[in-house]
């Protein structure tokens, strides 16, 4: 067991970071022959910042369009934000300050996170629209951060492990030496998800979180009669005037 | 026309977001443009006689344009299915198929970018959604690539700003490129090739035409004002949609910017060559087409040695002079081959080049240099309708939202009765009047006259609330659309007009 976990671990960290960084670059490399932002659109590289930031941190095109799925994916988003900070005690010694300082939060943070993803799910069941356009994905991914938020609770409230051992774990997992897991079925369930989320996240819609730094609607100024803008291959249609 | 009467659908008591009914719109197909149309362009005639070619055809072509549009690509992989954008389109409003929901809209195309560039969809497709390309998928998107009107409603709604009009756009030209185009689009593009503008109105005719309205114009006001052609050394070069020369109620515009040019006695000009301001080569998603459509311009700007570019009342239009002309031609600034330089050096650069007609008339206006009778148009109680391309696409003036101020302020200057429609469906969140894109044609009738519903219920609020009997816009395709579609709605198409119209009524030709 620890030897499968170990593994999985390795290969859905290596995944995730090549697999991640591929894309990034990929996305990177890919050029925007024409200037597309959508309005409200900033006309300087600065505004271009504080949008995307808004974009990132409050959700502000969501929250214009739709209430109830701003509110849910706001509730997840921020919930696994801080219930992933107050997981990262489980590497470095001595945890950092201001990850101690979180670890209050980063527990309510994760019922708020289930609450949120029980909503979004709801919306898949419930709103004929949604519905319709869900794929069978859609729902496994949400039933797999679901099963990471339950398994995680449970270890807190009903259940709990030796989180000692489990530090002791991931400490010798990155100086590559396999320390033993505590035998806790919860445990298991939460690692293997986390494990199967990192390796499925760049292939899959949770490319959203790099994608949004990249689309061009989003993260272009408004500046087309000040600044010329060119792609490499639209350039060399030029060089053929 | 065969086939049923097309029924507008009815106004709805609170606009609430309709009920599907899936199938509702998949038999609405545009003609397809026949072998002579395709081959104007350079584009395949006929689809390949053997179905794998076509299918590898468009596979190879979609990797393609993967590997030149950073949207395309980010946008097929960023999507969550989230849902935020499924009651934002007014074809999904009017016609309720889901298929027109903008999310579905671009998993017509998302499914086989899956199973052909994904490792999910390669292994799992059914788990993914992903499927593979075949005839009656291409078909699909045909059908369903032509109920967009890239109007960009959703891309301002996504939370990470997915522009379906990316995905028509590059659908578009996929099916073009393996011999599937439209005929409306590709008709018109070979026409502006051909002859120089949208109508295929050759230059004699033109100038035929814009001597009838001098004629015209001097009886109605008693003054010799010009509509000029091809005149060498003038100031300003308008490059107008090709409807103004002639159209109801295009050329009440028309007459308009002759008025401002008179009134502030700037010289001015037309170009035979440069008759049209539309570029359809966006519509269809071709980046050749859009930058030899636009290098028209730049040759009669060279030709005619002016020092500014004007751009008329055309939505499309201004969002390619805006966003796209320095790209495609160097007009504005920074571009480097020889004709470029010569362009940016014969051209005045304390105006921004090129200018919108509304930026142009506002800055005389802001400077005194033209004056109006505000109470001539108190017949009129007027509302603006934002086009999207000019809403979404584009922007006027110095600071952002210009696009929106600048069109205002001229009608505040001109008239006095105005009313602004239902917060949430003006400025950037502005409903398409159901036209653009590339659908203005009569076999998608049935389109336009649903896809108008969400516009014609802000429409009808004011019209029985506030009592008003014109509106306004800056766009041709607006216009034409609202024309005709007004009537469906129990409207007078007569209320539609242009912001120019408004200023043709007021303003002071004689001594001021």
């Amino acid at each position: 067991m620890n030897l499968f976990f170990a593994l999985m671990f390795y290969v859905a960290t290596a995944l995730f970071v090549v697999g991640l960084v591929r894309k990034i670059v990929d996305f990177a490399r890919t050029p925007a022959p024409l200037l597309i932002p959508t309005t409200p659109a900033p006309t300087t590289t600065g505004g271009v910042v504080l949008r995307m930031a808004r974009e990132v941190v409050m959700f502000e095109s969501l929250f214009k369009s739709n209430l109830w799925i701003w509110i849910f994916a706001a509730m997840f988003h921020v919930g696994f934000a801080l219930v992933t900070m107050r997981h990262l005690r489980y590497f470095p010694e001595p945890v950092w300050t201001w990850v101690v300082l979180v670890q209050p939060f980063g527990l309510y943070a994760g019922l708020v996170m289930a609450a949120g993803l029980a909503g979004l799910w709801a919306r898949r069941f419930l709103v004929e629209r949604i519905r319709y356009i869900s794929t069978f994905s859609d729902h496994l991914m949400l039933a797999l951060l679901l099963l990471i938020a339950v398994s995680g609770l449970g270890m807190k409230f009903l259940v709990h492990t030796d989180i000692v051992a489990v530090k002791t774990f991931f400490l010798g997992l990155m100086m590559f030496d396999i320390q033993p897991l505590p035998d806790h079925a919860g445990l298991h369930v939460h690692l293997f998800c986390v494990a199967l989320l990192l390796i499925v996240f760049p292939f899959s819609k949770l490319l959203h979180a790099p994608g949004i730094f990249f689309s061009p609607s989003r993260n272009q100024a408004d500046n087309p009669r000040e600044v010329r803008h060119l792609a490499p291959w639209a350039a060399k249609l030029e060089a053929k005037n | 026309m065969a086939g049923p009467e097309i029924k507008a659908p009815a106004f709805r008591e609170y606009p609430t977001i309709p009920v599907m009914q899936p199938g509702s719109m998949a038999g609405l197909k545009p003609f397809v443009a026949n072998d002579k149309v395709q081959e104007a362009l350079g584009f395949p005639t006929q689809l390949a006689e053997n179905w794998q070619d076509t299918h590898d055809a468009v596979i190879a072509k979609m990797g393609e344009l993967l590997g030149k549009y950073r949207s395309l690509k980010v946008y097929m992989d960023a999507c969550v299915h989230c849902g935020a954008c499924t009651d934002k389109c007014h074809y999904f409003i009017g016609t309720q198929d889901p298929k027109n929901m903008p999310v579905a809209r671009q998993d017509l195309m998302r499914s086989v970018y899956r199973r052909y560039f994904t490792p999910a969809g390669k292994l799992f497709p059914a788990l993914v959604g992903a499927r593979d390309l075949t005839r009656e998928v291409l078909d699909e998107w045909y059908t369903y690539y032509h109920q967009c009107s890239e109007c960009r409603r959703c891309s301002v709604f996504c939370p990470y700003g997915i522009d379906t009009a990316e995905v028509t756009m590059a659908g578009r030209e996929l099916l073009a490129s393996v011999g599937y185009g439209q005929k409306y689009s590709n008709e018109i593009i070979g026409k502006v090739h051909k002859i120089g503008n949208n109508l295929g109105l050759p230059g004699p005719a033109l100038e035929n035409t814009l001597e009838g309205l001098m004629e015209d114009v001097k009886e109605d006001t008693g003054i010799d004002i010009q509509y000029p052609l091809d005149v060498q050394g003038a100031e300003v070069l308008l490059v107008t949609p090709s409807a103004d020369f002639f159209a109801e109620p295009h050329i009440e515009s028309l007459i308009g910017y002759g008025k401002v040019f008179h009134a502030a006695g700037i010289s001015w000009t037309m170009s035979s060559k440069a008759s049209e301001a539309g570029n359809f080569g966006m519509f269809i998603g071709n980046y050749d087409q859009l930058r030899k459509i636009a290098m028209r311009v730049r040759e009669a700007a060279l030709e005619l040695g002016v020092k500014r570019i004007v751009v008329g009342e055309c939505g499309h239009a201004w969002r390619v002079a805006y966003s796209f002309w320095n790209t495609l031609t160097g007009v504005g600034a920074g571009a480097s081959d020889p004709f470029a330089i010569q362009l940016q050096s014969q051209l005045d650069h304390r105006y921004k080049q090129p200018s919108h007609i509304c930026e142009f008339t506002w800055d005389l206006i802001q400077r005194g240099a033209i004056s109006f009778d505000k109470e001539a148009n108190d017949h009129r109680i007027i509302t603006f309708h934002d086009s999207c391309n000019v809403a979404r696409g584009s922007r006027m003036g110095d600071a952002p939202g210009g696009q929106f101020e600048i069109p205002r302020s001229i009608i505040h200057a001109v008239a006095n009765k105005y009313v602004e429609m239902r917060p949430g469906t003006t400025h950037e969140q502005t409903f398409c009047c159901g036209g653009g894109g590339g659908v203005l044609t009569d076999d998608l009738m049935e389109l336009r006259v649903k896809g108008a519903l969400p516009r014609m219920e802000t429409i009808k609020q004011v019209v029985d609330g506030q009592g008003v009997n014109f509106l306004a816009t800056i766009c041709a395709i607006c216009k034409a659309q609202f024309s005709k579609v007004l009537p469906f709605y129990g409207f007078k198409s007569s209320m539609i007009g242009g912001v120019h119209q408004l200023v043709s009524t007021a303003i002071r030709l004689g001594d001021k």
